[in-house]
């Protein structure tokens, strides 16, 4: 029953990591941009959800509609004012600007709330729930599911809304898509709004569980490169599956190998996966 | 053209071998970071710059050069035998990963290289007994043949610049060879390159281990110089960033470039660091943006934009 | 006349599509060989799996004697095979030169640089391209870029050259010349297998004729043989015509 308890933790874990990686995903998958600020744009949200529990009260749940349009704004204008100048660039251009730009950001977050970690720590606690031999952690649980239907937002989002079908039709053919009437640029802005947002709010539910500090910003990143390898790019089911693979190992990993090397197996599972499948489980392949 | 300017190039260096008569400590010190950058750049625009390949993988070469040449040190062995070995364990270790990596192109070749430095770091962590893992490694001082602090100033200073010409006269060779001359087709035409009889796979791998085997001696010189590395400082992102950084700072494609953009970068960087401490990282990062949005091509395409507009005028 | 090349009930499928089935086919030495089929038959598949592009999924294919099935593209290129693509490739930053140059020394038997230039001037020279020697290879027009594929192709010194669609995108004059050069080619003991939609320059210019339709041979034989067989009319317009056509017969 060890195992089972092993394998609820890994699920849980695998639903916060999906929620990670979904919006790099669709930055990835869509604007060819490794965004390097992601990580950094899911500590920000964690620190709004922390300062808006502290100083106004807000329960994190509320945080989320705020952190969502907030992020959204953000992002919509990194895309338009900056990385759009260098859209067409080759990887190596945008990767290296996003990392410039994380560079200014994460800067200016020790600046701003210094390094060390902080808790956000719930008043009254939710403590924890036992079903049969699995305990889990009820705040876990709750951004768990906060983690789902984000995800599954974000989906609907995609399929169904205009600016979401706008989006996937640029990705599966701009050409196409801009001899239909869809503005390119504007699309490549929202998608990247979506990809911040989507990071801001996942910070707010990481809020629940990780202490926040600038620091995290990298691992963070990590998670999201691993799932996204993992799972294939560009698409929200991929990033689920991928996130459920890669929490999956690490809770058993963690219990065959010891915790520290949590981090070694993703990165080796990611080196292994780019050599024999880097289109990912649910890939398509040839997207470069 | 591109003649005169590698004489240029090789003249400039060699005379900064002359640095030790005229500096003193912390001149020499800038002097071997600077030569060491360069050495970094020079060696990544083989990969990035001559055959199109993003390569993160400059720190996994640099922490390995340091790791596998600092532990030599400790055990005895002089400094030229470990700069060596690990040259030649990143050079072997490059071939072989690289025949499997260079399959990848763009981003996912990019995060490969990029995990390939974190995975290693890892590894160097836990193998406590032969690195001291998360402990750091240290040095022993007797591994320099000179006692004072500006003898070992100097020395370190000379070590690096002879690692740098090294390091430039190869590169250049192998530019203006058919190795060179297949890269640059690799690198505009992969397809085509194979079509017309290019090995691909080797030429890349070849690339790869070029890029990698300078700046392992390179981290075996730093770890004989500061006496002391830990697995975060030598297997640092930033030192698979800065390079490239670096080379497109200078003009991307060319040796020359990289080498000016290594200088130049390191001045920037002193000058930040000396009076924008609290912010320098946010500083190098605005600097990385304007970089790439206002100069792409580097500071060598600014001379033919000056003689356009001169040509303009007549 | 010799056998130059053999294919061996060559198949290749990605995932689920059968690109190329059970072709086998077999090539003398000093042909002209029109490839002919409609869109999406399978005849670019079927000169990539020859050149080592992708792997064969069944069958051998056997060039003087030699099993080359596993062959990659660049050992097919310095074992005496060449060939040019549909949508060109050249190298955009070298020059034309520098382009024809690439293809003379890699694909073997070239001592250095200077050779490489000389065979290359040679080639641009045959093909009509002398004057554009300098420039570089992104600011040609289609027309010329096509010439540059050729150039290149033949300074690999090809005993068997595969042409893949060299004249789409060309004008009726352009289209004359580029046959005029063909039979050139095959003048001076190249092999030629010529990928071709244009009709006129397949009844031409070529000795034999395959067609190929969903990846499969269907009809092999000459020119005359070919254009009244029943399955290739109907692989090109349909079932109506060939009944007719077999009607008339």
């Amino acid at each position: 029953m060890f195992t089972l308890q092993i394998l609820v933790n890994g699920i849980v874990l695998g639903c916060l990591y999906a929620c990670i990686a979904a919006g790099f995903s669709l930055v990835w998958g869509v604007l060819n941009v490794i965004n390097l600020m992601h990580g950094s744009f899911i500590v920000l949200g964690s620190y709004l959800a922390w300062g808006a529990y502290n100083s106004l009260g807000f329960s994190p749940w509320a945080t989320l509609f705020i952190a969502a349009p907030l992020f959204y704004a953000v992002g919509y204008l990194v895309q338009r004012g900056l990385l759009n100048r260098v859209i067409a660039a080759p990887v190596l251009v945008t990767l290296t600007l996003t990392f410039g730009l994380d560079l200014i950001l994460n800067n200016a977050m020790i600046l701003a709330f210094k390094a060390d970690y902080r808790r956000l720590i719930l008043e009254p606690a939710l403590g924890t729930l036992a079903m049969g031999p699995v305990v889990v952690p009820v705040d876990r649980l709750v951004a768990m599911v906060f983690a789902l239907v984000l995800t599954g937002v974000l989906y609907i989002i995609l399929r169904k809304s205009r600016v979401g079908r706008a989006i996937i039709a640029v990705r599966l053919d701009r050409d196409a898509a801009t001899l239909m009437g869809v503005q390119v640029k504007s699309t490549y802005a929202a998608a990247f709004g979506l990809g911040a947002a989507m990071a801001g709010c996942a910070g707010v539910l990481l809020a629940l569980i990780f202490p926040i500090s600038p620091l995290s910003a990298t691992a963070y990143l990590g998670k999201a490169f691993v799932v996204c390898v993992l799972g294939g790019l560009g698409s929200v089911p991929g990033a689920v599956l991928g996130g459920l693979l890669l929490g999956l190992v690490e809770s058993f990993g963690a219990m065959a190998f010891g915790p520290e090397h949590a981090v070694t197996l993703s990165f080796a599972l990611l080196i292994l996966f780019l050599i024999f499948r880097p289109q990912g489980l649910l890939g398509k392949r040839g997207f470069e | 053209m591109n003649r005169r300017r590698d004489v240029v190039l090789f003249a400039a260096i060699l005379l900064l071998g002359a640095l030790p008569l005229v500096g003193e400590p912390y001149t020499l010190r800038l002097g071997t970071f600077a030569c060491m950058y360069a050495v970094m750049s020079v060696s990544w625009n083989v990969i990035g710059g001559l055959a199109g390949y993003p390569s993160f993988a400059t720190a996994a070469f640099f922490g390995l050069g340091a790791y596998v040449g600092g532990v030599l040190l400790t055990k005895g062995a002089t400094l030229v035998v470990a700069m060596a070995f690990a040259g030649g364990i990143a050079f072997g270790g490059a071939m072989l990963l690289g025949a499997v990596l260079l399959r990848l192109r763009g981003h996912y070749f990019a995060i490969a290289s990029l995990a390939v430095a974190e995975v290693l770091r890892e590894l160097t962590n836990t193998a406590t007994d032969l690195t001291g893992g998360g402990m750091g490694l240290n040095i022993p001082l007797g591994t320099s043949t000179v006692a004072s602090v500006a003898g070992e100033a100097s020395f370190f200073f000379l070590a690096m610049w002879g690692l740098l010409l090294l390091t430039l006269v190869v590169v250049v060779a192998v530019e203006r060879s058919r190795l060179g001359f297949g890269l640059a087709c690799i690198r505009q035409n992969e397809s085509a390159a194979d079509m017309i009889g290019v090995n691909a796979t080797l030429y890349k791998s070849l690339a790869f281990a070029l890029s990698g085997v300078f700046v392992a001696m390179a981290g075996t010189l730093y770890a004989g110089w500061v006496h002391y590395i830990e697995p975060p400082d030598v297997y640092d992102i930033l030192f698979s960033v800065k390079p490239i950084v670096m080379a497109l700072l200078g003009g991307l494609g060319s040796t020359a470039g990289a080498v000016i953009g290594a200088f130049a970068f390191l001045g920037i960087e002193e000058i930040v660091w000396r009076n924008y401490l609290q912010v320098h990282t946010g500083v190098l990062g605005f600097l990385i943006v304007a970089l790439l949005l206002f100069l792409p091509n580097g500071i060598v395409s600014v001379g033919r934009r000056i003689k356009a507009l001169r040509a303009r005028h007549v | 006349m010799s056998e130059l090349m053999r294919l061996e009930a060559v198949s290749r499928r990605f995932g689920g599509l059968q690109a190329v089935q059970d072709v086998s086919l077999s090539i003398g030495r000093g042909e002209v060989l029109g490839l002919i089929g409609p869109n999406g038959a399978g005849k670019t598949t079927l000169v990539n799996v020859i050149t080592g592009v992708h792997r064969a999924s069944a069958g051998r294919v056997l060039f003087e004697g030699r099993d080359i099935t596993r062959y990659r593209p660049y050992q097919t290129a310095r074992n005496g095979l060449a060939r040019t693509f549909q949508v060109v490739q050249p190298f955009p930053e070298l020059s034309v030169l520098e382009n024809v140059a690439a293809a003379a020394l890699f694909s073997g038997g070239i001592g250095g640089m200077r050779e490489a230039n000389r065979v290359a001037a040679e080639k641009l020279e045959f093909v009509g391209l002398s004057l554009a020697a300098g420039k570089p290879a992104a600011s040609l027009t289609l027309a010329m870029r096509k010439r540059l594929e050729l150039a290149k192709a033949l300074a690999m010194r090809p005993k068997l050259l595969f042409l893949d669609e060299v004249n789409a995108g060309l004008n009726s004059a352009e289209v004359e010349i580029a046959m005029g050069l063909i039979r050139q080619i095959a003048q001076a003991g190249v092999t030629i297998v010529l990928i071709e939609h244009l009709m006129k320059v397949v009844m031409s210019v070529c000795s034999r004729i395959v067609v190929l339709q969903n990846g499969a041979l269907i009809a092999d034989g000459t020119a005359s043989e070919v254009v009244s067989n029943r399955r290739v009319i109907e692989a090109y317009l349909g079932k109506k015509y060939a009944q007719a056509a077999s009607g008339e017969a």
